[in-house]
């Protein structure tokens, strides 16, 4: 092996120091303080998914307003609603035209990464920054080891339930198991107070949860080679259960979309439902007369015996197409930063989790014991394409509802379980072609 | 014959572009451009390019290579997309039926002498004119599973003990979405109608009263005949968008429950947008265009007048 001398060494810092300087990086090697310089006349155009709880948007707003001042960089901020975000992303990707930073969801910029601006030096250093990334945050955020995204957090989501009926219904605490739950939830129906989690297709919550079901039982749509597996007994049993859960829910839930469990929940109908903490935000600013009642729990374990949670994951996308990525990186890193992300997350009391470890010390998930569950949620989740790899096949099999429908499907009684999953696996093999 | 040699004028020999410049042919040719050049960027190239997508397998975000009839091949083995046919047709028929014979109804209705004729029908257009996304929330709100008027207003009366599962059980769906696509497809049916209505001369009636004709011998003799080219039109645009209907069903169910509402559109958007899977989208797309290329020749023939109706016998 060659030996490196003082000379190397010297001959390597200089090159490090140029190829930063090229790529614009204005303080290279202190990873405690990143800087890139925003080019001359630079102006961002940023496209965000429409806030779901106000505070998020004040604040997000406000942040930038605070980056223009600093650097004098025009900021342009578009919200749309969080659905229309990923056709606006992908035809920006494919006309290579549009905004410079999309704040997308889950798989997006692994549909397109060849389009995106690779984000590793600015990954890794608020990586080193905050306590490194939860690992499903890095599996979202890379490809082929290379940061083609920088993950912003996910909208997490819990058991939201009404304590005093959990009390009334023999339990002193929220289960931590599979089982537990179900026997709950067979307490709660039985004294009136039934739950009621999404069966429709709901972008949102109808996928979280029955992933999470899927998952908490050993079920997963493909294994780490993306072959579809979805077809076994682990999916079987978890099918079981959701025909008894689904015994104890209100009447209706198969026809449920994202906003009918907050209605629901907030009018007093259902005692238990799984959300993010808009439901306990809405009921505090509306000043419910139940809000004190409202409690939190994180979803229950199953038989696999660890945490399956999925959660809305969302991620900033740095487009190739922009003509200011200096700025633009620069914007990122100024709002990813703790003097910007910790307020944030408090205005929106925590709506969206963080992504880096060291956020996990941010007060809003203690100034109300509530909050809490919610500070775990992305250190407790999966990727959508658990157990495989993420792309083309895991964004199209979610969003043709293979799981929800198999789960509604079985929990109804429309298909026996076994019939839904062999359903579901002819569905999935579609998109996971060999 | 040395007549017809005078008459004649001299041929001269014109040039080219005189030629050009005097031919009519040329000249309409030239007041078409533009309108020729407006179809053909903003509907032939679209349309062509649909249909090359399907054929492709193309995602978003990556440029597809021809895959022949592959998309197709795929259909054909899918369940959920011979649902989402079947599910079209269904809807399509259903609704259809529903809106000629309550839109005509309600033409005939306002054909007679009415107070406050204008105000009414003013009123009739407004399902038509309030946005259907709009409408669409109204409905959302009308089936709710827990917060119904309908089952509210059942239950108070004690007909029901249970809520309506509206759009949670796969046929009270279907039914449920074709209620609300034929509230809002009345009333173009029946203004339309209400037009054709209008142009009947009086005197074919006056003749027929005169023959003892009764009020349905009128209907079936004089009315109907005379409105059929109408309808013909009124029902090909009604059937072509009842077809291709997309948010109705994006807001109410978005395809659910099992699917049992996702129409070929819906579908289409689901596997090309939120999915990705754009050839296929577009396969989904196309396979639509030979059912509305049917409905527009039913229209074509329709709209020919009948012989009888420009004054010669009908064979």
């Amino acid at each position: 092996m060659r030996k490196i001398t003082r000379r190397d060494a010297f001959k390597l810092g200089a090159g490090a120091a140029a190829l930063a300087a090229s790529s614009g990086l204005a303080k290279p090697g202190q990873a405690q303080s990143l800087s890139f310089t925003p080019e001359k006349g630079a102006k961002l155009r940023v496209l965000r998914w429409k806030r779901f709880v106000q505070g998020d948007e004040d604040l997000w707003m406000a942040n930038t307003r605070k980056f223009t001042e600093q650097t004098g960089v025009e900021v342009v901020t578009e919200h749309e609603s969080w659905e229309d975000v990923r056709p606006k992303a992908a035809v920006a990707a494919n006309i290579g035209s549009g905004p410079d930073i999309i704040v997308g969801w889950y798989d997006d910029p692994h549909q397109y990464p060849d389009k995106l601006v690779d984000l590793t030096d600015l990954a890794e250093y608020l990586g080193d920054k905050y306590g490194g990334w939860y690992p499903v945050a890095r599996e979202y955020g890379t490809r082929q080891g290379r940061w083609i995204s920088l993950p912003l957090g996910a909208a997490g989501n819990c058991i939201v339930y009404r304590k005093s009926w959990m009390n009334e219904a023999g339990f002193d605490s929220f289960p931590k198991d599979t089982d537990g739950l179900l026997r709950l939830c067979q307490a709660l129906n039985k004294n009136g107070h039934p739950p009621g989690f999404a069966l429709g297709n709901a972008v949102g919550d109808g996928n979280v949860w029955t992933h999470w079901l899927l998952w908490s039982f050993g079920g997963q749509m493909v294994d780490s080679n993306n072959q579809v597996v979805i077809n076994s007994p682990e999916t079987i049993n978890a099918l079981e259960y959701a025909r008894e859960l689904y015994e104890t829910f209100i009447p209706g839930t198969v026809s449920w979309l994202d906003a009918h469990n907050n209605k629901a929940f907030l009018s007093g109908q259902i005692g238990l439902t799984a959300n993010g903490i808009s439901v306990y935000y809405a009921a505090k600013t509306q000043g419910s007369a139940f809000v004190d009642d409202i409690y939190h729990a994180n979803m229950p374990v199953g038989p696999v015996g660890k945490p399956t949670e999925l959660n809305l994951f969302t991620q900033a996308m740095l487009f190739s197409h922009s003509k200011y990525p200096n700025a633009a990186k620069e914007f990122l890193r100024f709002m990813w930063e703790k003097e910007q992300y910790e307020p944030w997350q408090q205005a929106a009391i925590g709506y969206i989790t963080q992504p880096l470890k060291a956020y996990e010390s941010n007060p809003v998930w203690t100034a109300d014991p509530k909050h809490t569950p919610y500070r775990d949620t992305v250190a407790n989740m999966l990727t959508n394409g658990h157990a495989g790899t993420l792309g083309y096949s895991s964004a199209a099999a979610m969003a043709d509802f293979i799981v929800v429908n198999m789960v509604a499907e079985a929990a109804a009684g429309r298909e026996a379980a076994k019939d839904a999953a062999a359903r579901a696996e002819k569905r999935a093999l579609r998109y996971y072609k060999v | 014959m040395a007549e017809a040699t005078i008459g004649r004028p001299t041929p001269q020999r014109l040039s080219l572009w005189a030629r050009i410049d005097n031919n009519r042919t040329v000249l309409g040719l030239c007041m078409m451009l533009p309108a020729g050049a407006l179809l053909l960027v903003f509907l032939s190239y679209p349309l062509g390019l649909g249909v090359w997508l399907g054929l492709t397998d193309t995602t978003i975000g990556r440029k597809g290579g021809f895959i022949g009839l592959e998309n197709y091949e795929l259909l054909f083995d899918d369940s959920v997309f011979w649902l989402s046919v079947f599910n079209t047709f269904l809807y399509t028929v259903v609704a259809s039926a529903f809106k000629f014979a309550l839109g005509l109804w309600l033409a005939l209705i306002l054909n007679n002498r009415l107070p406050f004729k204008a105000l009414l029908r003013a009123i009739v257009l407004l399902p038509w004119i309030v946005p259907t996304v709009l409408s669409a929330i109204a409905f959302w709100w009308i089936y709710d599973s827990q917060f119904s008027i309908i089952s509210w207003s059942l239950q108070r009366l004690g007909l029901i003990d249970q809520y309506v599962n509206f759009l949670g059980d796969a046929n009270n769906a279907r039914a449920a979405v074709i209620a609300a696509n034929v509230w809002r497809g009345i009333p173009f049916v029946a203004i339309c109608l209400l037009a054709g209505l209008q142009t009947i001369p009086q005197s074919l009636y006056e003749a027929a009263v005169l023959d003892g004709a009764s009020e349905w011998q009128r209907f079936r003799c004089v009315t109907f005949p005379l409105l059929t080219p109408i309808i013909a039109v009124v029902m090909t645009f009604s059937v072509l968008f009842t077809f291709t209907d997309f948010q109705l069903i994006y807001v109410l169910t978005r395809g659910g429950p099992f699917n049992a509402t996702h129409l070929m559109a819906t579908l289409s958007f689901q596997r090309a947008i939120p999915g990705g899977q754009l050839g296929e989208g577009a396969a989904i797309a196309t396979a639509m265009v030979p059912f509305l290329l049917a409905a527009i020749i039913f229209s074509y023939f329709g709209l020919q007048r009948r012989r009888w109706q420009q004054g010669a016998a009908n064979d």
